[in-house]
């Protein structure tokens, strides 16, 4: 197989807080297609960098090619073919799923809008739950919401911080198999945080491995299991923890 | 305009309406407050009617609490939109959608123009029959009074969002402040000489005292001064511009802070 253009090319990104490095020169491409993951520890700067791929925050330096847009100074260029999905952001708690998903699929300019919830709702077995508030709905119903918000305009590059956070292992498994599926569908480009070393072995084909800032390691699980000498990405990663004093 | 820019505030319209649908205390709040304020004042102003008639002419009293809340509902209507934004988490999610700054300013204003709208005309038609006052009869400058203090609404609210934007909503009550810091020396109930000189000073720099004093003049003298309403206008016209500057200082200072993310206390 030929390997794709890089959709996503990032050099020497960086984040400064005050006296604090949150990103610390991070490059890296990803190609159409791929599902990415993103590990690190609490505080090793995921969040700070998908914020920063997202157009939430400004970075202090480097360069972010989306799509071979400059992102950092035209992130309107790009940001109608990108979605996300974070446990730190919420979908308006009053609106029901459908008014929200209407909502969602006319910011995007999505055409043929009934169509789409209609996929989204059945894809994701919302049917039931269209005309219920959010705010009525237990944490999984809640993600598959922002999921399927999330793929409300068909996005070619995907992003998603800890999606399956505080799920149950079979709802987890269930929204693994969902993003594969659209991945395979769409090619689509998928980059995903996590802390679950099984999701990510799982479901992503290539993994970057961040601490304090700096992107450690990187490679696919197997690569990185057999590098490490390791039988699962989780010792990979504790590994790395011990060597480096925190992941 | 551009076809997208109108699909895209067309859906924050839409949430809006959704938003207002889904609660009915939302919606009685909007008629609620201008009435029970005419209310209020009517009755104040049928007692002074008695003792001092001069007071009250033409209705003046009422006129000046409905034309002044216009003001305060354009004020109140813009920021708490952009306030559900903030209590629902979802500012994020607007702000990594195709939707421009520039949009969310356009689709708050046209929302807070209809809730405005909405509590206002109640409560201004409620007074014809409660108090004998119709502020419609002002005819065409009841038009430029009504649009200089939604027009002065918005530039409070461009700064106070921006302000919400950079400070979270610990800074929630400068919503509620802010209006009524400008009141005192608006001279909505009294002429511009009743104040001191220092505050006389600051007065005649604020858009709400010409617009108040154009009232005065048309309804206690017949007087319809037309360079008043332009005067108001241009120093809404200023402040609009320095509250979308501090509006877009703080979308600035927010995202490099990375709090756009996490819009909270």
């Amino acid at each position: 197989m030929i390997p794709s253009d890089p959709i996503l090319q990032v050099e020497g990104l960086t984040k400064r807080f005050q006296a604090k490095l949150a990103v610390d020169q991070l490059s890296f491409s990803l190609r159409a297609g791929s599902i990415v993951g993103l590990l690190g520890g609490n505080g090793a700067g995921k969040t700070t960098t998908l914020s920063m791929l997202l157009g939430l925050l400004e970075p202090t330096s480097g360069t972010i090619q989306l799509f071979g847009h400059d992102f950092v100074s035209n992130r309107h260029a790009t940001l109608h073919r990108m979605n996300f999905c974070s446990p730190y952001v919420d979908l308006p708690q009053r609106l029901t799923v459908s008014e929200n998903l209407r909502v969602f699929a006319r910011l995007y300019g999505v055409k043929n809008a009934a169509d789409t919830i209609a996929g989204l709702a059945h894809d994701f077995r919302l049917l039931e739950l269209m005309d219920q508030p959010i705010r009525r709905l237990s944490s999984g119903q809640k993600t598959r919401v922002s999921l399927a918000k999330a793929l409300i305009n068909s996005p070619d590059f995907l992003l998603l911080d800890e999606p399956t956070a505080s799920l149950s292992p079979d709802v987890s498994q269930w929204i693994r198999h969902r993003l594969t599926d659209y991945r395979d569908r769409t090619g689509a480009t998928i980059l995903f945080a996590s802390h679950d070393m099984r999701e990510v072995e799982q479901l992503c084909d290539q993994v970057m491995m961040m601490s304090q800032g700096k992107l450690i390691e990187q490679g696919s699980p197997e690569e990185l299991v057999e590098k490490h000498n390791s039988s699962t990405l989780e010792e990979v990663f504790l590994s790395l923890s011990q060597q480096g004093g925190g992941v | 305009m551009n076809p997208s820019t109108v699909t895209r505030i067309s859906a924050l319209l839409l949430r809006y309406f959704f938003l207002l649908r889904s609660s009915w205390p939302r919606v009685l709040e909007i008629a609620y407050w201008p009435t029970v304020q005419m209310i209020i004042w009517g009755f104040t102003s049928i007692h002074f009617s008695r003792s001092s008639p001069e007071l009250t002419t033409g209705g003046i009293l009422i006129s000046a609490v409905l034309i002044w809340d216009s003001l305060f509902r354009s004020h109140i209507s813009y920021t708490l939109s952009f306030l559900e934004e903030m209590w629902s988490r979802n500012l994020a999610n607007l702000f990594v959608s195709p939707l421009r700054s520039w949009e969310l300013i356009l689709s708050l204003s046209v929302v807070s123009m209809i809730r405005t709208l909405i509590g206002m005309i109640p409560a201004a038609l409620l007074a014809i029959p409660f108090f004998g006052v119709s502020v419609f009869e002002l005819g065409l400058p009841l038009l430029g009074f009504f649009l200089n203090l939604v027009f002065t609404g918005w530039a409070i609210s461009q700064a106070v969002t921006g302000i919400l934007l950079r400070y979270g909503l610990g800074a929630e009550s400068l919503t509620w402040m802010l209006p009524f810091l400008l009141a005192p020396f608006s001279c909505i109930y009294y002429p511009l000489e009743t104040l001191p000189e220092w505050m006389q000073l600051i007065a005649q720099y604020l858009s709400t005292t010409y617009v108040f004093e154009g009232m005065r003049a048309l309804i206690l003298r017949g007087e319809w001064m037309p360079e008043l309403m332009w005067k108001a206008f241009l120093f809404n016209l200023i402040y609009f511009l320095l509250g979308l500057c501090v509006f877009c200082l703080a979308f600035r200072s927010a995202r490099k802070r990375g709090l756009l993310l996490q819009s909270g206390e």
